[in-house]
């Protein structure tokens, strides 16, 4: 009995930790700065395919090094993520702040490029790819020394384009064909990468007749620490209060000085590179492969919805609160407890993994008809709302 | 002011961008088999303008892009294969074949649309593809309504028999049924169902249930994940629950959620010598991507294995690897896809062309009766529409390829509808018969 319960509150923790993990990232993108990022999971996925970079890296190495492998990828994880993030905001999201709609079908286009881009992406790509960025961008770098140039930007853009796409493409067409398949062939694909945790992490830890998995013990301290640290970050660091005092009144803490566009792009960046930390974590879980992301964006949205946009308390009960619905109603223990015969029907009706998911979703939208600002939502003045 | 420049700069790159890709794209190909200058010339779809020249038209319709292009990638791959083996080999009849691939994109509307492009619009003679059977459902119709042919190369649940579709995977009595027998005589009586949450998983597991009923085993649960769902702590539980003392797992999951339920269950100490596992949708790729360790002694039930030991099979696996590279695998649907082409190839050889629509009734008929050394062994299309399969159970093993710890003495012969099941029993296919109502599904 003892041991049916602990079981049953660690995998509820242990599934809220997972959506606490993955909703981390996006609590600070969403929450704080209110970018409705819908290519959120997608970084999730770089993190994912960065761990199955860093695992094949150190598979060569071999060794004892590579049981430690997994805190190498945390860390490229976070720091390709936030690179992409970082490109993201700058070239794509500042010219839509403060456009909701707009901001949401640019980053899920973004996320479809993304995932086309991890299934296609190969050498020959990847080198057609750096020559057009150097051609284009390089081009116009060197034209900008004209005295007339802004006159004229729109006839070198316009006559750049089209030279530098037919150059590129030209190249990358003739060396596909000198060298084949060793250039033309994708490094993913479209197929599932496989990530193997290091063997300390397989299996679990017996207690009884029941056993901890080690996996999501693992995950469980990872969010611990992420929580800390984004927690830390927020309220212990000069970047993190000028991000809070951006996100209570952009226009006064510009006025008093804070550069509001690199606070921008250093929230987005951490929000993403945190979205790699999950990525990364949560390959140990589950499968890794171009759709990675779509898995959890649902999900992921729901929790800071839930939690209450703009606070990370919010998110870290709303995701606990919905991991341990969803344990709670899918397996069916509720039915256990009480002896009412129609209404332990109703309880094995929901205790299915589909059906519980759609008692989550009403538990829901039930609880926001009552409070739409979530469990703690933000008081007083806010931004951009 | 900032925001109105970067927005009418937006408009001078896109616009430069589609001028630029639609010139590249016109210089590219300018004898793309879609041009519309081309075809208007040549008259109306009726007259056979498929075959005219020195190719014939085929289409390949799978998803490059979703969620199935993890798995329908391969088939493309293994499907273009066939075709360049006969090509080189001097084409059909003289004809060269050329493909048209489109892609599905993993929704089913767009499979419909997409047929209805290949058919009407680049005239093939022939489709190759879909994947899951809700696309297959989708494109039905527009088969059907055209009078057209579709090869599909995967197993599925059985309970269908178009005369426009001919099944080249594996119908429940060439897969599921054979498994389910061989672990009730050497893994256990008591079983417990996991499936993905759509027509397949459902379908499958109700003959399976009406199978244990009928010889002596006992379901003692059954669970459905959402496709794409990777939480299943809730099912790990269940099964605990279920089987505390070990049992065996029938796993019709499809697509991610495999990975994710491998390998939670040996972080939660289901191992494969007290719970093993079969699954009718692992094959060589999946083990690939999930990683053998979680995988181990597990089994799964196909009819084709990479690790099949027949001259064919030895010849298709250096080509494939040689075309695509040293790391790739085949597996089942690859090979079933191999097979379509060849036996389609076969039977327009006996039909004598492929280009106009009394050709289309010809081929058909041609095609019953074709027998094909596949890499499998031999199988033989029957006038049913599906073919006749070897069927294998495999073990995973050290290297992430199957063990065949158990076949079939000789190819077993396809029966579409399920005979465990009340409503189908008794029925029968037979797309030669004559006399009855519905050649596709009449009682015997």
């Amino acid at each position: 009995m003892f041991a049916s319960i602990l079981d049953g509150i660690f995998n509820g923790l242990s599934i809220g930790s997972i959506l606490l993990l993955a909703a981390l990232g996006l609590a600070i993108v969403f929450g704080l700065m209110g970018v409705i990022n819908m290519a959120h999971g997608e970084l999730m996925m770089l993190g994912a395919y960065t761990t199955v970079v860093v695992q094949n890296a150190f598979k060569g190495i071999g060794g004892p090094l590579f049981e430690l492998y997994i805190f190498f990828a945390l860390i490229a994880a976070f720091l390709v993520a936030a690179l992409v993030g970082l490109a993201l905001e700058r070239g794509v999201i500042r010219y839509l702040y403060g456009r909701p709609l707009e901001t949401l079908l640019a980053t899920w286009g973004v996320s479809l490029i993304l995932q086309q881009f991890v299934r296609s992406v190969s050498w020959v790509m990847v080198f057609g790819l750096i020559l057009f960025s150097l051609l284009f961008f390089g081009g116009q770098w060197l034209l900008k020394r004209r005295a007339d140039f802004e006159s004229v930007q729109k006839w070198i853009v316009a006559a750049l384009l089209p030279l530098s796409i037919g150059i590129s493409l030209a190249a990358s067409t003739f060396l596909g064909q000198t060298y084949k398949l060793a250039v033309t062939k994708p490094w993913f694909g479209a197929q599932n990468q496989d990530v193997t945790a290091p063997s300390w992490l397989r299996g679990g830890i017996p207690i009884g007749n029941f056993q901890l998995p080690s996996t999501r013990l693992f995950i469980m301290i990872l969010t611990i620490g992420c929580v800390v640290g984004v927690y830390w970050f927020l309220n212990c660091t000069k970047w993190g209060l000028r991000i809070r005092a951006v996100t209570q009144n952009r226009n006064m803490s510009a006025c008093l000085g804070i550069p509001t566009r690199k606070v921008d792009a250093i929230t987005f960046a951490i929000g993403s590179g945190l979205a790699g930390v999950a990525g990364c974590g949560l390959s140990l879980l589950g499968s890794v492969g171009p759709n990675t992301g779509q898995n959890y964006i649902v999900n992921t949205f729901m929790v800071v919805v839930v939690g209450g946009v703009g606070k990370l308390i919010g998110t870290v009960v709303g995701a606990m609160a919905i991991g341990i619905a969803d344990y709670v109603i899918g397996t069916g223990i509720l039915g256990n407890l009480t002896n009412n015969p129609a209404l332990k029907e109703v309880f094995a009706f929901f205790a299915t993994t589909s059906m519980a998911k759609v008692m989550v979703f009403a538990l829901i939208i039930l609880f926001l008809q009552f409070r739409p600002a979530g469990l703690f939502p933000q008081k007083g003045r806010t931004v951009d709302a | 002011m900032t925001r109105l420049f970067g927005r009418r700069k937006f408009m001078v790159y896109g616009s430069a961008a589609l001028g630029a890709s639609m010139l590249l794209k016109a210089c590219a190909s300018p004898s793309a088999p879609t041009d519309p200058a081309a075809s208007p010339a040549e008259g109306s779809p009726a007259a056979s303008p498929a075959a005219s020249g020195d190719t014939i038209k085929v289409g390949i319709l799978h998803s490059l892009s979703g969620t199935m292009a993890i798995s329908e990638k391969s088939v493309v791959d293994s499907t273009q294969l066939a075709i360049d083996e006969i090509n080189t080999a001097g084409g059909i009849m003289g004809k060269q074949i050329q493909a048209i691939v489109e892609d599905g994109a993993s929704d089913w509307p767009t499979f419909a649309e997409k047929a209805k492009k290949l058919i009407e619009q680049d005239e093939v003679v022939v489709v190759f593809g879909c994947w899951t059977s809700a696309s297959r459902k989708a494109v039905l119709p527009v088969f059907e309504e055209k009078n057209h042919m579709l090869y599909y190369p995967v197993q599925y649940e059985g309970q269908e028999c178009s005369k426009n579709i001919f099944y080249t995977g594996a119908a429940p009595n060439q897969q599921i049924e054979p498994s389910v027998d061989w672990l009730l005589e050497n893994k256990g009586k008591d079983f417990f169902l996991v499936g993905s949450d759509y027509v397949f998983p459902r379908t499958a597991n109700t003959i399976i249930k009406a199978q244990l009923a009928a010889k002596g085993g006992k379901t003692l649960g059954e669970d459905y994940l959402p496709l794409g769902n990777t939480e299943v702590a809730p099912i790990i539980a269940k099964i605990k629950a279920a089987l505390p003392n070990g049992g065996v797992i029938y796993n019709t999951l499809n697509g991610d959620s495999n990975v994710a339920f491998f390998k939670q269950m040996q972080g939660a100490g289901l191992t494969a010598e007290k719970y093993p596992t079969m699954s009718v949708s692992v094959a060589e790729e999946e083990v690939q991507a999930i990683g053998k360790e979680y995988l181990l002694k597990q089994y799964a039930a196909w009819n084709y294995f990479m690790t099949v030991e027949t001259p064919e099979n030895k010849k298709f696996v250096d080509a494939f690897k040689a075309k695509f590279g040293e790391s790739r695998v085949t597996n089942d649907p690859m090979e079933a896809g191999y097979i379509s082409v060849n036996i389609w190839k076969q039977a327009v050889e006996k039909a004598g062309g492929a280009g106009t629509p009394t050709d289309l009734e010809k081929v058909r008929e041609a095609a019953y009766g074709q027998e094909f050394a596949a890499p499998e062994g031999p199988v033989k299309m029957l006038p049913n529409h599906h073919i006749s399969k070897t069927v294998r159970i495999g073990e995973v093993r050290d290297d992430g390829l199957f063990e065949i710890v158990y076949s079939t003495p000789a190819p077993v012969d396809p029966i579409p509808w399920n005979q465990y099941v009340t409503e189908t029993k008794g029925f029968s296919c037979d797309w030669t018969k004559t006399g009855v109502d519905n050649p596709g599904k009449f009682k015997t």
